[in-house]
Parts: structure tokens; C-alpha cells; sequence
């Protein structure tokens, strides 16, 4: 068993956990808050040890196709980027979700519109959640609140992703990304051979050996009723993950009167407000959505049913709030509390807004 | 003296009657058909002067959509 | 000697090679597009590289090429070809990697991801058709379409004032420290298609050896989007194309060392 802990950034225990995984691939440019998971990869110089390839692309543009290529190869490829760079990457997102590659981004997300912040932000929320590109599509969203979510997240993400031949999305914020904890990193896994690759993925553009058939990859399909067909099928894929693949935390919900629903850094953050309000007598539970897509809808639904209101806590100006309230029917007070462009709340101004809001609403 | 003698046949469904072919034959050996057309409308490429084919495989390397193929052989 | 003496299999000399399939081009009558599919199909089966080729087409009129040409291929996002076919090589060093694209896709949208897979000189080979229009969207005007040509975006004739000038970007590309070989060719007769033919032989040589990326350049015509016959159009392109875009090596680095 490989139980060392280790202290680092999550920036760095996403590029450790990629190269432990047995990565084929990164594809990146650099931007801050996340240019430590680039820089940990050069460092580590895996070309070296499991022949992991590590490129700093011209572009965001660049580097998302370049995972494209690379997850239609049946590679396990993945890119990294913040904010306006994953704006950039939401054609590249589309065509992977169209061509139904099994792909791994991570976005750790700081303050917009625009250039913004360098600072931590979950603005990018309806981005990831609701297609940022064109047309109809879900990556699987993943939120991760801890460095050791970082780390566990990227194993995760590449086994749906080729569990469903489907994108998935580590949706982190510049707190996670920067802020250093303990973690545990998986053991090292051998990279798939040719072989494996071929057998695992047999759709997998890699080349017509023994002349199989041949292998096309590709979004386009002039044919209107052959890509209804495919939207019917992505649409299948997508309530099969719904299905199967929703993951949250529970905390303190048995008893509480009053709900929060926080992911990521703010969700931390929403933990330290409710023992603070525990020592007030507010019993507060909270719902910390682990993937944003497919959202926990149900269980914020039976947890509201024996509560009086729920926050909706975010770095962002009311976004997942929206699901909460679709989640809920509108049958209870669900009220938003923000900090935006860069700047996080401490727990005594998220309590203060739990009661402002909520509680003596 | 030997003397070199060519032939070509002509895909008339995957013909689109460009004509490339017909200028890049030095021999004047193909021409268009005048009336006839294949099934997507095109007049295609034959042998006009079938005797005056030395095989040279000029029409063929320009043909766009492949269509051509060229026998030669060498009468003693 | 009848015809029928003549046409049997022994004595054939020429015939569409088989890695082109039956599947009707859906390319006007006489555009260049399918002689250069043509002699892909060619080398690499001449190559012995069926098992191994992967072809990554454009946004464009070639854009459906892997329906023709029976290998594996990636269907990229408009000009993004040689950022997907930098990766698939990288991953895959022993297959044979290259793009198909057109002038709008290599020298206008995908202008950045071109010239940086250059000059980090990615063992890929670049097929680039240079036309001077976009053909598939209908005749708009192209990066390399030239001062004066008329297109449906610049019914007038292209100016430089109001549309810029037309790109070259072959020879700037050939400064470029990761290319090993840029060619410029034709296929407009049997000549220029055997050395069009050369010429991508030797680009597919080189991705396999992982020498460095190569561009053939092949200057084209599209006889529908400039409202002429095929005969016609390659008579304008001898006239007017090869002054802005001349024909030849820009650069072989292999024929370089050997002097």
C-alpha cells in the first residue's frame, strides 16, 4: 500500500495523479492560477520514466485539439487551464462531446468577465454545467473541495470518461489549486500498450492494423436525420450518467434546520460557518455537490423536505443556485450569498448572511 | 521496330467529363461523349482514335477522380 | 492489335490504387483536389504504409476526404489540423502523420497552429492546397486570393487597400528552423503531378524517419469558384498564379547537406 502523505499544491497534485495514472499526455499554456500543473509536469520529466508526453502548446486553442487528437486515439490525454483560456477550449469541448472521445480538462477557475482576477471564482459554473460551446452536450463536471480531491479526481474523471467515451471536467477554483494540504497519491499504474489501447478502444484512431476497417473520427454529419440520431444517442448517454454517476457529500443533514448547498472552496468555507452556528444553536447541514454535472437534485430535495430554507453559497453571482431551486420546486426559501471578482467571505460574513437571509428573513 | 501500343478504359459512372484528360493526351486519343451521358448526367471520357494510343498514362495522371486505367504493350 | 489484345491485366501499366475506394467524389468535375487524393493513396500504398497512416482532414472542401481514402483519420475543427496531427504523432511516433487542408484553413484560421507545428518541426507532412478561394462555403475570398481576382466577397477584385494582400506563406515557413522540407508544386499536367507525387513521397518519408515537418504546397485550381472550365482555370493558373506563388523546392535540408 502506498500510504506516504505528501504536502503540495493542488495545481501540483493534479500533475502528480496524472502521471501516476499512467497519462499518454498533456496538452497545455500556461495562465494563472493553474500554470503549477504544467510546471510540475516539466519538472517531473515523465518522458523520462513512463514515457508520458508533456507539450506546452502555442494556445488554448491549440491544446484542446491537441487533447482532441489525442483522447480520438484512445490516449489518455488531459489539459489544464483557468478561466478565459477555457473560454477558449469551448469549440474544442463541443467536437470532443460530438466525436465521443474520452477526454480529461481541468478548469481551476478565477474571477470574470473578461481578464478578471487571479483569484479564486466558481463563475464558470453554467460554462461547464450547461454546454459553454454550441449545440448539446454535458461534460461530466467534478468539483473537487481538497488537495486530495485534486489528486483522486483525476483517476476518476479519465475512468468515466472512458467508462462513457465522454468529456470530463474537474471544475476547481483558484483556492484548491493553490492552497497546500496533505495528500496521498496513487500508486504508479503502467501506460496502456498499443494493444490495450486497441482492445479497450476499438474505435481508436490508431492506425489500420491488419487492416481492420477504417476508423473516422469526427463531429460532422450532413445527414440530418443520421445526427438526430447521434443527439439521441449522446442524450442517452448522458441519463445513463445521470443515472449512475451522481456524487455528493453529506454533512450534518440528519438534523439541520436550515440547508446549505456549497461546493468546492466554499464549501470549506460553509463547514467552519456551521459549527460556528452549531455553537449558536443553528443547526445548518450542508449538501456539497461532488459533480456539478449530473447535478444531486434528488437529495437536495429529500434534505429540503424537513428544512425551513436553504444558502446557496458561491463565487459567483447566482449560478447553481438555479439548479438548487429547480432541484427544490421553489417550495422553500432558497436565498444566494456571494463574494465576486477574486475575493472569498470568511465564515463569520457567510453566517452573518445565513441569518440575514434566512434566518431572520 | 518495335512499336509501342497503348489502351485505356474509362470508369463512365465515376466520370465527370472535366475533359483535363482529353487535353492532356498528346496523341488526341479521347475525346468527351457528344450525346451519350452517364447516370449522374455527365458526357464521359472514351477512346476516339483507339489506334493512336501509345499508352502514356498522361490522361490517367490527371484524371481527378481516377477513372482511367492504361494497358500498354510493345509489339515486336 | 485490337483494343481487346491490348486491355488485360498483364499489360496494365496504370489504375486507381485500391486505398481509393469506389465511394463517388463529391469534388466538381476537374478540381485538383482529387489528383492530390489520388497520389496520397498512391504513396502510401507504395510506402507500405496502410496499416500505419493516419490522416487528420480540414474544414473545407476536403473535409470528407476520409470517405475516399481508406486509412484511419481525425476529422479536425477549422484550422486546427496540424495541432491535432502534432498530438497524434507525438503519441504515435512510428505512424505516418499528416493534414489535408485548404488556403482558408492552413493560412487564415489555422494561421497560428501552422506555423507553431512548423517550427517545432513536428514529424508530420502538410498538404496544403492552395486555391486562392474558398470553394466549399462558395466562392469568399481566400488569404492567397490575389490582387484583382474576383471573388463573392470581393465581387470588385481583391484590393490592398480594402482586403490586404495575398499570403505566401510557404516561404516564410521555410525560414522556419523546424521544417525540412517545403516544396511548392502542380498538378495541372502529367509532369507536375509526377513531381507533386515525388514530393509527397518524400514529406511521408520524413514523418516516418522523424525528421522534421514537411509542407507541400500544391497550387490549385478551383474552376467552379473562379467561373471557368477545368481546361480554362489551369490556363489561369499557369497565367496568374505561379507569379505570385512560382513553383519548386524552398527548401530540402537532405539536398542541402548533399552539396
Amino acid at each position: 500500500m502506498n500510504d506516504q502523505v505528501t504536502l503540495m499544491k493542488g495545481n501540483e497534485a493534479l500533475a502528480m495523479a496524472a502521471i501516476r495514472y499512467g497519462a499518454d499526455g498533456y496538452f497545455g499554456y500556461p495562465i494563472t492560477p493553474q500554470s503549477e500543473v504544467l510546471e510540475k509536469l516539466e519538472e517531473e520529466m515523465p518522458w523520462e520514466t513512463t514515457g508520458m508526453v508533456v507539450l506546452q502548446a502555442e494556445s488554448e486553442v491549440a491544446a484542446i485539439n491537441m487533447v482532441y487528437a489525442g483522447a480520438s486515439c484512445g490516449k489518455a490525454v488531459f489539459t489544464s487551464t483557468s478561466s478565459p483560456g477555457f473560454s477558449l477550449m469551448q469549440e474544442g469541448m463541443s467536437y470532443m462531446c460530438a466525436s465521443e472521445v474520452p477526454a480529461l480538462v481541468i478548469n481551476v477557475m478565477r474571477g470574470g468577465p473578461g481578464l478578471g482576477t487571479i483569484h479564486p471564482s466558481q463563475a464558470d459554473y453554467f460554462q461547464a454545467c450547461k454546454g459553454g460551446g454550441h449545440g448539446d452536450y454535458h461534460p461530466i463536471v467534478l468539483a473537487p473541495a481538497s488537495v486530495q480531491e485534486m489528486a483522486d479526481f483525476v483517476a476518476l474523471g479519465w475512468d468515466l470518461a472512458f467508462k462513457y467515451r465522454c468529456v470530463s471536467l474537474i471544475l476547481a477554483d483558484g483556492l484548491v489549486g493553490q492552497m497546500m494540504e496533505k495528500v496521498v497519491l496513487p500508486e504508479q499504474r503502467p501506460r496502456r500498450t498499443e494493444e490495450q489501447i486497441r482492445e479497450q478502444c476499438p474505435w481508436a484512431v490508431m492506425g489500420r492494423k491488419d487492416m481492420r476497417p477504417k476508423n473516422i473520427i469526427t463531429s460532422l454529419e450532413l445527414d440530418d436525420d443520421k445526427m438526430e440520431a447521434n443527439n439521441h444517442r449522446f442524450q442517452a448517454t448522458y441519463r445513463e450518467i445521470e443515472k449512475n454517476e451522481v456524487r455528493y457529500e453529506l454533512v450534518d443533514t440528519d438534523d439541520c434546520d436550515y440547508l446549505m448547498v456549497a461546493f468546492g472552496s466554499m464549501a470549506r468555507i460553509a463547514m467552519k460557518t456551521m459549527e460556528m452556528a452549531r455553537e449558536e444553536g443553528i443547526k445548518v447541514g450542508l449538501v456539497r455537490p461532488i459533480t456539478l454535472w449530473p447535478f444531486p437534485s434528488q437529495i437536495i430535495a429529500e434534505v429540503a423536505q424537513h428544512v425551513k430554507g436553504i444558502l446557496v453559497p458561491e463565487l459567483a453571482a447566482g449560478q447553481m443556485i438555479e439548479d438548487v431551486k429547480l432541484a427544490v420546486e421553489c417550495k422553500l426559501p432558497v436565498a444566494h450569498f456571494d463574494r465576486l471578482g477574486g475575493n472569498v467571505p470568511t465564515p463569520d460574513e457567510m453566517l452573518k448572511a445565513l441569518k440575514e437571509k434566512l434566518i431572520n428573513a | 521496330m518495335a512499336k509501342i501500343r497503348g489502351a485505356v478504359t474509362v470508369n463512365s459512372e465515376r466520370c465527370k467529363g472535366c475533359n483535363l484528360c482529353v487535353v492532356a493526351c498528346p496523341c488526341d486519343v479521347l475525346d468527351l461523349m457528344k450525346k451519350e451521358v452517364n447516370n449522374r448526367g455527365y458526357h464521359f471520357a472514351y477512346m476516339a482514335a483507339p489506334e493512336k494510343c501509345i499508352g502514356c498514362q498522361s490522361c490517367a495522371l490527371v484524371c481527378p477522380d481516377a477513372c482511367i486505367e492504361v494497358y500498354r504493350v510493345v509489339e515486336k | 492489335m485490337e483494343n481487346n489484345d491490348i486491355i488485360k491485366i498483364e499489360n496494365r501499366v496504370y489504375k486507381k490504387p485500391s486505398l481509393l475506394n469506389d465511394s463517388h467524389m463529391h469534388y466538381c468535375p476537374g478540381c485538383s483536389h482529387g489528383v492530390v487524393h489520388k497520389l496520397v493513396a498512391e504513396v502510401i500504398e507504395e510506402l507500405g504504409l496502410q496499416e500505419k497512416a493516419i490522416g487528420v482532414s480540414p474544414v473545407g472542401c476536403a473535409v470528407f476526404a476520409y470517405n475516399y481514402i481508406d486509412i484511419d483519420w481525425l476529422e479536425a475543427a477549422h484550422g486546427r489540423a496540424t495541432a491535432m496531427a502534432t498530438a497524434a504523432k507525438r503519441l504515435m511516433p512510428d505512424k505516418l502523420v499528416f493534414t489535408y487542408q485548404g488556403d482558408g484553413d492552413f493560412a487564415a484560421i489555422g494561421t497560428c497552429e501552422s506555423i507553431h507545428s512548423c517550427n517545432r518541426g513536428e514529424s508530420i507532412a502538410i498538404i496544403f492546397i492552395n486555391n486562392a478561394i474558398y470553394g466549399m462555403t462558395g466562392g469568399q475570398m481566400a488569404p492567397t486570393t490575389l490582387l484583382g481576382q474576383k471573388t463573392a466577397t470581393c465581387p470588385y477584385g481583391r484590393r490592398a487597400d480594402l482586403n490586404g494582400y495575398p499570403l505566401s506563406i510557404t516561404p516564410l515557413l521555410a525560414q522556419l528552423d523546424g521544417t525540412r522540407y517545403v516544396t511548392r508544386q502542380s498538378v495541372h499536367t502529367p509532369a507536375n503531378v509526377r513531381k507533386t507525387k515525388a514530393a509527397i513521397k518524400k514529406a511521408f518519408q520524413n514523418s516516418m524517419e522523424g525528421k522534421g515537418t514537411s509542407v507541400v504546397e500544391v497550387v490549385s485550381t478551383c474552376n467552379t469558384g473562379w467561373k471557368l472550365s477545368p481546361e480554362k482555370a489551369n490556363q489561369w493558373m499557369v497565367d496568374n498564379m505561379f507569379a505570385k506563388y512560382p513553383l519548386g523546392d524552398l527548401k530540402n535540408v537532405d539536398a542541402e547537406k548533399k552539396d
